[in-house]
């Protein structure tokens, strides 16, 4: 894995966090409008940048798009990643 | 229903093999107050719990929890990979190797199986929540002991990383607690015993 693929990883894995970390607030926080913008505009960060991940590296999940073929088996597995 | 991402939740990154660690890191793998432990509790007990922010609140933690199993998996791999049945028995994890190989098996941090008896679900809603407080900061507890027994940075970030998440988590339950009571008071007033 190439050092900007691996950027470009890290931090499509510290959004997938925020927005985890903000809808795990939400649910004892429901009436929280900051918390709410915070995590909306997080969640569109998130897909935009899974969007552009995918489209240059490959599949993260069964539910992306793949080229032929069939992609998902040959992204890199989480435990054998080099961080 | 779930869906796997082919990414971890926090990066694990070690400087080198080590065996010992590898073997103490078990206990939350698949000791009493594991990961693994705490993601089948909080999945498990979601069913009758009243209201729906303790029913979010189980959910998506259980979910978060069993992500951090995989951490814990990719951590114990990392710091074993690579190495010679002789340097696993050194280690004391030949009769791991013995009964597993190299592979990874939900058991303690001395060989003993993971068991459905380390959890428990009750319908009452303030038990549950109480039981899932305390799991909290059992957990948190080893993960300090564990970094007490590492000395690698990065092993020692990434445990450092799942303690604050117990510590999250505690505070998220006591919330939830305090919704619940709250709703029992008001609403849910009528119980059969
Ligand atoms: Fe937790």
């Amino acid at each position: 894995m190439t050092r900007e693929q691996l950027e470009m990883l890290k931090e499509l894995m510290a959004l997938d966090f925020y927005v985890l970390e903000l809808s795990l607030f939400l649910n004892t926080h429901p009436n929280n409008r900051q918390a709410l913008e915070d995590h909306n505009m997080t969640v569109r960060k998130y897909q935009d940048l899974k969007m552009d991940y995918v489209r240059r590296y490959g599949p993260l999940c069964i539910g992306c798009v793949s080229e032929y073929p069939w992609q998902y088996i040959e992204t890199a597995w989480p435990w054998e990643i080099e961080y | 229903m779930w869906n796997y991402e082919k990414i971890l939740q926090y990066p694990v990154k070690v400087s080198k093999n080590d065996l010992e660690m590898a073997k103490y890191l078990y206990a939350q793998y698949g000791g009493p107050d594991s990961e693994l432990s705490a993601g089948i509790r909080y999945l498990t007990q979601r069913y009758f719990i009243p209201t729906d922010e303790a029913k979010a609140t189980l959910t998506e933690i259980g979910t978060e929890e069993l992500a951090h199993w995989e951490i814990l998996g990719t951590l114990i791999y990392k710091l074993t990979e690579g190495l010679p049945v002789q340097a696993l028995r050194d280690a004391g994890l030949g009769a791991h190797y013995a009964q597993h190989g190299k592979n990874l098996y939900p058991h303690d941090a001395a060989g003993v199986p993971w068991t459905a008896s380390y959890i428990q679900s009750h319908e009452d809603p303030i038990a549950t929540l109480h039981e899932n407080l305390a799991a909290e900061q059992k957990a948190r507890a080893t993960y300090e002991y564990l970094i007490n027994l590492s000395n690698d940075a990065g092993v020692i970030d990434t445990l450092s990383f799942l303690r604050e998440r117990e510590v999250v988590h505690f505070q998220r339950f006591g919330e939830t607690l305090d919704i619940v009571r709250d709703y029992l008071e008001n609403e849910g007033g009528r119980r059969d015993y």
